[in-house]
């Protein structure tokens, strides 16, 4: 304890996740929109099959950060990225790295749920996997439902696959979208506000949800609401302004931040 | 945002800590000077007043509670909500080892005491700067003051040893003295447990201030 107390941020990262296998390793992201730099250098290391959140104020560059990660920032015209981001020590942004393939691999669900509009529930699901060319239709449902079961929809929706993704509920329509996400087996979910969109008892199924998926994939989730970042997650990430403030063990960040400015935030006196 | 309405609660919050604090210890002083002077009218009217403080305690109680779930505090607000809850009860008990003392007093009534009154006078004295520092430490979270009032524990269970020796040895010499001797006894482990509750609000005050829960004084 005393140790990290004296130690600079960066190094402090490295005490506080040194038991755990790095899914992700951010290496001073930058990122810009145009003239905007959104980003500036942020390091830190995402713990593999464990829950990260992202929480700081809006503005604050969370939800760049998170698009970095698996290369959607560049879709934005006008957007650059700076440094690396390395995944089995492979820099995702490296000449030659198919963006697509990292998409693949790092998967995201947004705050607003967004079912493909023209297509069945079971359709929603296999698309990342038709899209790719797979034709296999005992194959496709398979992974259908195996999809849907660990986005703990299938028992509600499976007399009903062919139906339009569009007729489920708000909270329904966000797992499906989960669900359709783990169809391609990525390693890495990312998760940008899923639940801010969702009433009290869909957002705590979303939470559940992120835990157990953690067994099995990492997880890093980007939210607003702080109660949410300390139910669901292991680890916290703190940005202000662009830049990384603390990041630490969840129950330490939230009961005993370091930084005076994560005590702000979090308690909301900041600004 | 500022949260000037929750940080206006708290500051009331905590001032109504420090107020059941010092009553608690009133009820101590007064508990004492009620047997030092053989005054059981003094001691019942303690004995009275616990309910008071008990009252005081479940209201803060409830506050905390209430803030709890309308605020979701976090940080050094979940930490000083927490330790109020806690540090209430120290104080709680604090005033039951008044009344303690004050049935005692009414048990002795009128008989002699076996020895004058020295060394648990003396207890009180270092109750009462005991307490006044760590409600001090409370009020302006200052954690090295908590530890330093917790300091004064040692004292407290020295004058404690000693008020034992003393009266073993009077007991041993004329066994008539002993219930009377008993009840100077039991004064004196209640003033000693007194002092253990407000060792328990200093390590409060150094969590709430440096988030490390730790023992003092072991």
């Amino acid at each position: 304890m005393l140790r990290a107390m004296e130690t600079p941020v960066g190094e402090r990262h490295a005490i506080a996740l040194i038991d755990h296998t790095t899914a992700i390793q951010a290496e001073a992201v930058h990122a810009w929109f145009d003239l905007l730099h959104a980003l500036r250098g942020i390091t830190m290391t995402i713990p593999e099959r464990k829950v990260t959140a992202v929480i700081g104020p809006s503005g604050c560059g969370k939800s760049t950060f998170l698009r970095c990660l698996n290369r959607m920032h560049e879709l934005v015209p006008g957007a650059r990225v700076g440094g690396s981001v390395l995944m089995d020590g492979q820099d995702i942004y490296a000449p030659g790295v198919d963006p697509v393939q990292v998409r693949r691999r790092v998967g995201m669900v947004f705050q607003k749920p967004n079912p493909f509009p023209t297509m069945s529930i079971n359709e929603n699901v296999a698309a990342g996997l038709t899209l790719a060319g797979e034709r296999n239709g005992k194959l496709l449902d398979e992974i259908v439902e195996q999809s849907l079961r660990a986005a703990a929809l299938w028992d509600e929706v499976n007399a009903r696959l062919h139906e339009p993704g569009t007729s489920l509920s708000g909270g329904q329509q966000q797992r499906l979208c989960i669900a359709r996400a783990l169809a391609v087996s990525p390693e890495v979910l990312l998760m940008d506000e899923p639940a801010s969109a969702l009433d009290p008892a869909s957002t705590l199924r979303i939470e559940e949800l992120a835990r157990d998926l953690a067994n099995a994939i990492t997880i890093v989730i980007v939210t607003h609401n702080m109660q949410q970042a300390a139910r669901v997650s292991d680890f916290t990430a703190f940005l202000l302004g662009g830049a990384l403030v603390e990041y630490g063990p969840t129950n330490d960040l939230f009961t005993k931040p370091k930084e005076r400015q994560t005590e702000d935030y979090i308690t909301g006196r900041f600004g | 945002m500022t949260r000037a309405a929750f940080e206006h609660d708290l500051q009331r919050l905590k001032i109504e800590v420090v107020r059941m604090g010092e009553r608690a210890g009133e009820a101590i002083d007064r508990a004492v000077e009620a047997l030092r002077a053989r005054d059981v009218a003094a001691a019942e009217q303690v004995i009275a007043e616990d309910d008071a403080i008990d009252a005081m305690h479940l209201e803060l109680e409830e506050w905390c509670m209430r803030l709890l779930a309308t605020q979701q505090p976090m940080a050094r607000d979940l930490r000083t909500i927490a330790s109020v809850f806690a540090i209430t009860i120290d104080l709680e008990r604090m005033a039951d080892h008044a009344e303690g003392i004050s049935r005692a007093t009414k048990r002795l009534g009128a008989e002699p005491l076996v020895k004058p009154l020295v060394d648990i006078p003396e207890m009180d004295i270092r109750i009462r700067e005991m307490l006044r520092q760590a409600l001090e430490a409370f009020r302006t979270q200052d954690a090295r003051l908590a530890e330093q009032a917790a300091g004064i524990d040692d004292a407290v269970d020295q004058l404690r040893n000693q008020v034992l020796h003393e009266l073993l040895e009077l007991m041993v010499k004329d066994p008539q003295t002993i219930p009377r001797a008993l009840e100077l006894l039991i004064v004196a482990r209640h003033l000693e447990r007194a002092a253990d509750h407000i060792t328990n609000v200093c390590e409060r005050v150094v969590y709430m201030v440096t988030g490390e829960m730790r023992e003092l004084n072991v």
